[in-house]
């Protein structure tokens, strides 16, 4: 270690530097017991589970030979993330970019204090509201789609009017959006005057100095909230659970994002009941264990994009 | 080809404080002309009325006329966005824009021009880093980021981006102010050689600057302190220097206030 520049070693230093590298060393400590715990409680229910893991669809954790896989719940959750994604990042950014370069001076502070403080609020008071009012508005969208686009799979009609995924997607879009737009609404704000007048002295008009000034300072900030937002897309469990259409056991697979399903969180929530042995405990365990993994790979994605721009900030 | 302006009559506002007052001056073209005087007494401001960009600022106004070869900038019918892009700008701290290269920086202006072809935009990033003394620095490596380059090599980058789009006039608001004297010796000769092709107005607080790189000076004062600025004095920058007509001139010059 580099010891240069070190305290010398007054008492209230010293205090500081333990009570920091603590802080610091029992954050580690702390995410590794808990790999460690899921892996070590998932492993036994895999080992003794008779279907293939990645690609089932079955779900009987109990018994002698238990059978389970995490084909629906992946599916599941990250279509019905990825839609919400693309609806709740452009949306977000769009109503960033109006309140910090669009809405006149004086509306500038109060919106922007507004949206900070519906980033706040918990976002299932937004997915009782998605629910409500977005069922009437999504479902002639499904019924668009489904009648032109139905030779993709993934607009295949299925029947189903509930809950679909493409629905969800669309309520957990209402939950992230304050999320989206509170960050990229900071990030877009702290874009360097010079940068701006750099963009409008060359004869940039508004949206070109958006363009080239705003956007590119502001990305890894919008990177950085959409990864955010995802994640808690991702585990979202509450309102996803309150509006999927469980599909029955049984039924035919298919791709349609108008389909029901469980993910990976409303799977564990609604089955909370069944925790009464290591191994049933165990299966819901292996799920959770793929929802953190999904969650660190996406975020390392996240990273390695915004790494790689690096060199081009400031 | 470089083109002359005429500032008559202007008072510039700030909402409703009135910044600087009844501005008459003639801006002769492919000519230095510095505008030098205490802080905050409105060159800058006057400055940037030149290219319209005294508008981006929240309550910015102008009254008055200020014409480039007779054509009325602020004419109802112009666009400031076309204002800007025959009257280029460089600024008090080098900003390239962070997140592109070197070659990106320089044809930013072009590519908003909606010029795309890879040969004219390669030709015109040659030129214009030509043009400001950048290119033997940069040639190799025209795909790094443009923000790694020293402060000095940055402004001449500017420069280079504010050139590449072939203004009538190029604007510069102390555009050396942040630089150390080697990189502000280099900005100065590539000044002297740019007169040759643009018109050139410089704000500056470095009195020897001005005298080095302009033709000719203005000087601004205020009246007194919340009082709006004002042009004391304008005339062939020996004249300014040696024989001011106006006292508050002779003052500042010789270094006695301000």
């Amino acid at each position: 270690m580099d010891d240069r520049g070190r305290s010398t070693g007054r008492r209230a230093d010293r205090l500081f530097s333990f009570a920091s590298q603590g802080a610091g060393v029992t954050v580690l400590v702390l995410v590794t017991l808990v790999c460690v715990f899921l892996v070590s409680q998932a492993i036994p229910a895999l080992a003794r589970n008779e279907a293939s893991f990645l690609t089932s669809r079955e779900w009987t954790v109990g018994g002698d030979a238990p059978r389970f896989g995490i084909l629906e719940l992946l599916w599941t959750t990250t279509a019905a993330s990825v839609i919400a994604m693309l609806v709740a990042v452009p949306v977000g950014v769009c109503v960033a970019l109006f309140i910090t370069e669009y809405a006149p001076q004086w509306l500038r502070r109060p919106a922007g204090n507004l949206v900070d403080l519906l980033a706040a609020v918990p976002s299932i008071v937004y997915g009782l509201w998605g629910l409500i009012v977005f069922r009437p508005i999504v479902r002639p969208i499904e019924d668009w789609l489904s009648s032109r686009l139905s030779w993709l799979p993934i607009f295949e009609p299925t029947g189903i009017t509930g809950g679909t995924i493409f629905f969800i997607g669309f309520v957990l879009a209402i939950m992230i959006l304050p999320i989206v737009t509170a960050i990229s609404r900071e990030v877009f704000a702290q874009t360097p005057t010079t940068h701006k007048e750099g963009a409008l002295a060359l004869g940039a008009t508004k949206w070109e100095m958006i363009h080239t000034a705003v956007l590119p300072f502001g990305k890894p900030g919008v990177i950085s909230a959409a990864m955010l937002a995802l994640g808690r897309a991702l585990g979202e469990t509450i309102a996803v659970t309150f509006i999927v259409s469980t599909l029955a056991v049984g039924s035919d697979w298919t791709w349609s994002l108008f389909n029901g399903g469980e993910t990976f969180a409303s799977r564990i929530a609604n089955n909370a009941a069944e925790f009464d042995s290591p191994q049933k405990t165990g299966a819901f365990i292996a799920a959770g264990l793929v929802l953190f993994i999904l969650t660190f790979v996406v975020n390392a994605i996240a990273r390695v994009v915004i790494e790689r721009r690096k060199a081009f900030t400031e | 080809m470089a083109k002359g302006l005429d500032i008559k009559d202007v008072n510039i506002y700030y909402g409703a404080f009135k910044a600087v007052e009844d501005v008459n001056l003639t801006i002769n073209p492919r000519s230095v002309t510095a505008f030098i005087g205490p802080s905050g007494c409105g060159k800058s401001t006057v400055l940037r009325t030149l290219n319209r960009m005294h508008e981006v600022i929240p309550g910015g106004r102008v009254e008055g006329t200020i014409s480039l070869d007779g054509q009325d900038l602020y004419a109802a019918d112009v666009d400031p966005v076309a204002v800007r892009r025959t009257v280029g700008m460089v600024f008090q701290r080098p900003n390239p824009f962070p997140t592109m290269t070197i070659f990106d920086n320089v044809v930013a202006g072009l590519r908003l021009n909606g010029i795309k072809d890879k040969t004219q935009l390669q030709e015109a990033a040659e030129r214009s880093l030509q043009g400001a003394n950048l290119w033997n620095e940069v040639k190799d490596r025209l795909n790094k980021p443009g923000a790694g380059l020293s402060g000095g090599q940055q402004q001449r980058l500017c420069i280079a981006r504010a050139i590449a789009v072939e203004p009538k006039v190029l604007l510069m608001d102390e555009p050396c102010s942040a630089l150390d004297p080697i990189s502000t010796l280099a900005i100065e000769d590539l000044i002297e050689q740019l007169k040759a092709d643009y018109t050139i107005v410089i704000v500056t607080h470095n009195m020897q600057q001005a005298a080095r790189v302009s033709d000719r000076t203005a000087f601004f004062n205020l009246k007194a302190t919340g009082q709006p600025g004002r042009l004391v004095e304008v005339g062939p920058t020996r004249t300014i220097f040696e024989q001011p007509v106006q006292e508050a001139t002779e003052a500042y010059v010789s270094g006695r206030f301000g």
